[in-house]
């Protein structure tokens, strides 16, 4: 019942990689991510893909077929001609990790710098109060499932990769606006907080993310577009801002709004091995704590422990020299020359 | 480029699994002051608790003002058949309403009522409306408002202290294969990152357990890969006990067609909604299958049924709403009787009910996910649906107060799906939300009170570790069986022989069959490295899926009766005996052993919540003769 | 083929290994180039009319194309100056439009719908969605120039007035050759103009701020809430209005050079 379809999709990791060929039975009815699984349970075992619910509502399977980002559990084998190749990339924005999974880190960071909901000082729990009309807005950017592909779709940072510092992303721009439309939201300057820290300046509404978005938020016209006006209300609008010269009020404000801080590790990493063989891409491992006792401190005499002299900090596991093929460092040698 | 190196990290409580109960553990801990870690098997926010969709049943009468925690109490012991752990049942009923209340401080956003208040839905099982709701994505939106909770927490310790990791660290798609004891307590755990493979150990004194069910090992099931009982077997292997692990919930409407999407639940509330159920002759037949405890309260006519949506105070439910265990039998009983689908389900229409954009507006994600997925109008057409595998009942037996494990482990802490006792032998829809926020709370509280209480922390053996290592890496150097043909065994087995309906001979097969899948799991091998290797992580799972199986196969086996998300098709009735008795499974060494041991007696007070009448279909005489004393005492 | 990966800017890590500009395979160039043609068109066109300083004013049905309205200098032909003629006469080289066709243009420019546009066929920042775009570098709306596009508020106040002198305009061509009522082909043209000049004016998403989307709290404003379930509602279709009103104003100014230059007859329905 099934018939063969032929499939390209890319492995590989930070070293390199390539559109692998693959002939796969499609049966009817079924989505790219069931290809991806027929994939991994007859072909390859090892073709690393992420999913979790397989019905849309988690926003795991991001990635990019023939071209367009993609759920892969939302596109299905029939959109596609019989004869068509179905092309599957890893989404292009964020690093490659290996195959179809990519190092999302940079959602996270940015999650991390939005300043969270701010509760009414003066309400209990149980004593909120919000008319349904109100929440409505922001209901809609609380649907979003993280699917990232706003993030990935966005040219600002998929096509510039410097911008990725000072742009936070459809995304957070949602966020920012969902907590703008909260009727109890307590903290007053998230929109200044968008234009100076999130980038909201750099959105050039080209709609992308909302082409895009698999839950079908209306990112553009309801949440960027929005607080770009409310922005303009504190920001270009020429009465207001001569009020604020005039009361000063404008150094105030820009105290806090300096360019966002930076991605939380950026390590300066090359692609390949260098000449001296040192694998610059490789991730560190984290610092190594050495084992405490049970009052929680270093033993430091001999008799209370298993072993001549001082335990190593680094840990019982790690033995010096390292193998240099755990390096990521090569020292500089300048005295050599 | 991996290497045997072991990143060692040091907390006072590590929260393993980051669905609504992780979380909610982890904000409690961290609020204690503790330094927790969150262990994440997929993703940050992704956890299978976004998949459900009704709403959090919690008695804080917005709707109706008759409704108060000892009602839901006796819903939820109703639904469990009695079988549930009283005093979780109890806590439960009354913790629920200031959790959710404890969300919206937190920044969600429920649908609200006209004055303002949270709304709450009808659900099935439920006396009154009872589920606070946001349309039908409810567990997005309760993951999303923990996740960002912490965020929130993050940000605070960022000003406090500079670091965002501070007090509070989300590990994201790391998996834990291993606990490491120090004599009878918990000293660790061990595990490896995904993305990567390299090895990680927590070193803490207090682990919660939060890893969520079993449902990945069957055939048609609404879990995701997640599912492979990790926490039940963690705490097995620790020495924790299981138990009610032979409860099992198929959800009574999961998609069956198309293929692709076999298993994706239809919400409940589409019948809370209106939908009904409909035969192949296109006849509504759940009318037929009103089981004699229920009589008194279901509708007989689809008149009377009808008018209930618009007038529930003077019109008895529609026999859609029944328990889901009661749904999904009289399906599977109109599919044997051959009245069913072309794809082995039963139809369930709203099409015929409701305006279309009643539908749209209602049941949002539902229409959006079938037009999306199978491109099926759900307002124009019926869906085709059928029983899968949804929810353990069963799981880690845990101290009802402080969510500790019973068993031969100290400092381990379950909470949410994983624990078992709370819903008895069937959960009602709803209380599954609530549940995780009242028990992961309380999990998160009393752990961080016990890492207090240490006077020293216990140790991490390298020995431990060293035989823990070997045994994560053993499949990658074997040349042995693919794990996915395993799986799909395993699934096999489990699905057509301890599925809905079980049988006497085909569970002692199974219990066979999964002797024999042991041992070919001890040999199975990955092929590839260890960076993002599924296939090795799958062969890492399997054991877990394996020996949470045999648990479920033998105390499906020994239970002679029928009772909630149990179906023995040789012992169809429900027996007030059995009603006294959990079945608890143990580890010792490989052997999975099996107890018996009585399920605590429900306080005088509680108890006389209820209708005699209704007793009288679950207890023993003894009990009820117990039950008249004290209804005289009370008069006297 | 194996290739290596690519580092998209010094200090990051990898991304994946893919050298082809876009895997898209559908004709994604189509849209970005039909829109990028007709704005081409336009641009010509309107750049022609405006320099060519007559044929719009037909004095029989008093019709007056909106590139001109309102016409205010001495220069203006007789009967085409509906507010009089405060201004003096303009050298050649300053067309009659000059005074709204800046306010006209500028909402257009900073208009969201535009903007998308512009951005994706004119300036190709980016063509298409998950199409590599081919600048090198890119900082959006944050500076010079481009922070002008933050003005769209004003240019909808004024474009507001504007489109009230258009209404004004279209009443005015409610006239009869016996100077009376009078309907022609050209009034119903410039009434069909000027009601997608109004739909695309307030289907604007400054006007959908102005009207509520400011506000925080809907339930303490139950009609401005409805104004902007209204305009909301528009909203959607701005982007319709936006082409459909630009082509309008070029085939009402056509139609109305056309009868001016006597090319064609006004066909007259009515007086």
């Amino acid at each position: 019942m099934g018939t063969k379809r032929h499939f390209r999709v890319w492995r590989g990791d930070e070293n390199g990689g390539d559109l692998q060929d693959y002939q796969v039975e499609v049966n009817e009815g079924e989505v790219v991510l069931d290809v991806i699984h027929r994939l991994q349970a007859t072909q390859a075992p090892d073709l690393a893909c992420r999913w979790n619910c397989k019905a849309g509502k988690c926003g795991s399977c991001s990635m990019e077929i023939n071209g367009r980002p993609r759920l892969g559990c939302m596109t299905r084998m029939s959109t596609f001609e019989e004869n068509e190749t179905v092309t599957v990339t890893p989404l292009r924005t964020f690093p490659i990790v290996r195959d179809l999974v990519t190092d999302v880190e940079f959602n996270y960071v940015k999650a991390r710098e939005t300043p969270a909901f701010a509760p009414p000082a003066d309400l209990e729990p149980g004593e909120y109060r919000m008319q349904q009309v109100d929440v409505e807005r922001s209901q809609e950017f609380r649907k979003c499932i993280e699917c990232f592909l706003c993030q990935n779709v966005c040219h600002v940072v998929r096509d510039h990769e410097e911008n990725k510092r000072a742009f936070s992303g459809p995304r957070y721009f949602i966020r920012a606006a969902e907590l703008d439309m909260h009727p109890l939201d307590a903290k007053g300057d998230r929109k200044e907080y968008a234009q100076a820290q999130q980038g909201l300046g750099y959105c050039n509404i080209t709609k992308c993310c909302t082409e895009v978005c698999p839950e079908h938020i209306k990112i553009t016209d309801n949440a960027i577009i929005p607080m770009k006006e409310r922005v303009v209300d504190r920001r270009y609008d020429p009465i207001v801002k001569l009020g604020r010269r005039i009361f000063r009020r404008d150094q105030l404000e820009e105290q806090g709004t300096r360019p966002g801080p930076l991605l939380a590790q950026e390590p300066s990493h090359h692609a390949e091995p260098g000449a001296d063989g040192v694998k610059w891409n490789r991730q560190v491992a984290q610092g190594q704590a050495a084992a405490v006792d049970e009052n929680g401190r270093l033993p430091l005499s001999e008799f209370t422990f298993d072993r001549a002299a001082a335990p190593s900090p680094f840990g019982d596991d790690v033995t010096f020299p390292l193998p240099p093929d755990d390096l990521n460092y090569h020292h500089s040698n300048k005295w050599d020359t | 480029m991996t290497t045997n190196r072991i990143e060692r990290h040091h907390y006072d409580v590590v929260v393993i699994g980051a669905g609504g109960a992780g979380l909610r553990a982890a904000i409690e801990a961290r609020l204690a002051g503790k330094r927790t870690a969150i262990i994440s098997k997929s993703l940050f926010g992704k956890a299978h608790t976004v998949m459900a969709e009704g709403g959090a049943a919690a008695a804080m009468g917005n709707v109706n003002s008759n409704d108060n925690w000892m009602v839901h109490f006796r819903d939820t012991m109703r639904g469990g058949k009695f079988l549930n752990n009283f005093r979780m049942a109890e806590l439960h009923a009354k913790e629920a309403p200031e959790r959710i209340w404890e969300l919206e401080t937190y920044g969600a956003l429920f649908d609200r009522t006209k004055d303002g208040k949270i709304s709450q839905r009808n659900f099935g099982g439920h006396e009154y409306p009872r589920l606070a709701h946001v349309g039908d994505r409810t567990g997005l939106e309760l993951i999303r408002t923990l996740q960002q909770k912490i965020v929130s927490l993050q940000q605070e310790d960022k000003r406090q202290y500079g670091d965002y990791d501070a007090r509070i660290r989300v590990f994201a798609e790391t998996t834990i294969t291993e606990l490491i004891l120090d004599g009878d307590r918990v000293a660790g755990a061990f595990g490896y990152r995904r993305e990567d493979g390299e090895f990680l150990l927590f070193e803490a004194p207090a682990i919660v357990l939060a890893t969520g069910g079993v449902g990945r090992s069957y055939k048609v099931t609404s879990n995701s890969w997640e599912y492979t009982g990790d926490g039940h077997a963690l705490a097995l292997r620790a020495g924790a006990n299981l138990i009610n692990m032979e409860f099992l919930q198929f959800h009574p409407t999961g998609m069956v067609w198309p293929p692709s999407v076999k298993g994706i639940l239809v919400t409940e509330s589409v019948r809370g909604d209106g939908g009904v159920l409909k035969n192949s002759e296109g006849k509504r037949f759940m009318f037929n299958y009103v089981p004699d405890v229920f009589r008194k309260q279901y509708a007989e006519t689809e008149e009377e049924a009808d008018r209930w949506y618009t007038d529930p105070d003077h019109n008895r439910r529609p026999p859609e709403l029944l328990p889901r265990d009661e749904v999904a039998r009289a399906i599977n009983a109109e599919v044997k009787a051959g009245r069913g689908s072309p794809a082995g389900g039963v139809y369930l229409d709203v099409s015929t009910r409701m305006p279309a954009e009643t539908i749209i507006k209602r049941l949002p994600s539902m229409h959006h996910q079938f037009k999306e997925l199978a491109d099926v109008d759900i307002t124009k057409e019926a869906m085709e649906v059928g029983p899968t595998c949804h929810y353990v009942m069963g799981g880690v037996e845990v101290d009802p107060d402080t969510g500790a494990t019973i068993g031969q482990v100290r400092g381990l802490f379950a909470a949410g799906e994983v624990s078992g006792g709370m819903h008895g032998s069937n959960r009602l829809g709803g209380n599954s939300l609530s549940d995780l926020l009242v028990f992961g709370k309380r999990a998160g509280e009393y752990a961080a009170a016990y890492a207090d209480s240490l006077p020293a922390r216990p140790k991490v053996s390298q020995a431990l570790v060293d035989t823990a290592v070997d045994a994560a890496l053993a499949p990658l150097s074997r040349d042995g069986e693919n794990p996915y043909t395993l799986q799909q065994d395993l699934q096999a087995v489990m699905g057509d022989l301890v599925g809905i309906i079980r049988r006497r001979g085909e569970l002692q097969d199974a219990l066979v069959r999964l002797a024999e899948l042991k041992e070919r799991v001890a040999k199975v091998s990955a092929s590839g490295g260890r960076r993002y290797n599924p296939g090795w992580h799958l062969a890492l799972d399997l054991r877990n899926m394996l020996v949470v199986s045999e648990c479920t196969a033998k105390a499906a086996l020994e239970r002679e009766e029928s009772r909630g998300g149990h179906t023995r098709e040789d012992f169809p009735a429900m027996d007030p005996n059995w009603r006294r008795l959990n079945l608890v499974t143990s580890l010792e060494g490989d052997e999975v052993l099996l107890s018996r041991k009585p399920v605590p007696e429900m306080r005088p007070e509680l108890i006389t919540l209820f209708d005699r009448v209704e007793l009288s279909k679950y207890l023993t005489d003894e009990e009820l003769a117990g039950f008249d004393a004290l209804a005289e005492e009370a008069s006297n | 083929m194996t290739t290596t990966a690519t580092r998209p800017a010094a200090g990051a890590r990898p991304r994946a290994a893919i050298l082809a500009k876009t895997l898209r395979t559908d004709r994604w160039w189509a849209s970005p180039l039909g829109i990028a043609i007709i704005l081409a068109i336009f641009v010509i066109y309107s750049t022609v009319r405006i320099f060519m300083g007559k044929h719009y004013w037909v004095g029989e049905g008093h019709y007056l194309t909106p590139l001109y309205s309102p016409c205010v200098s001495k220069s203006c032909v007789p009967g085409s100056s509906h507010f009089g003629t405060p201004l003096p006469k303009f050298p050649f080289f300053i067309p009659l439009g000059a005074l709204v066709f800046p306010i006209v243009a500028g909402f257009r420019v900073t208009c969201y719908y535009y903007r998308k546009a512009g951005y994706r066929s004119l300036w190709l920042s980016p063509q298409a969605c998950a199409v590599r775009e081919p600048h090198a570098k890119y900082t959006g709306e944050t500076r010079f120039p481009l922070i002008f596009m933050n003005s769209h508020r004003y240019f909808f106040y004024l474009a507001s007035l504007v489109l009230l002198i258009n209404i004004y305009d279209a009443v005015l061509a409610f006239h009869g050759r016996d100077g009376g009522f009078g309907l022609g082909v050209g009034t119903l043209i410039i009434c069909a103009n000027v009601a997608l000049l109004a739909g695309y004016t307030l289907s604007c998403h400054a006007c959908r701020h102005v009207v509520g989307g400011r506000l925080k709290h809907f339930s303490k404003h139950p009609l401005r809430y409805r104004f902007w379930t209204f305009v909301s509602k528009l909203n959607g279709r701005h982007g319709t209005f936006a082409m459909a009103s630009l082509l309008s104003v070029m085939i009402t100014d056509a139609y109305i050079m056309a009868v001016s230059a006597q090319w064609i007859t006004d066909l007259r329905i009515f007086n």
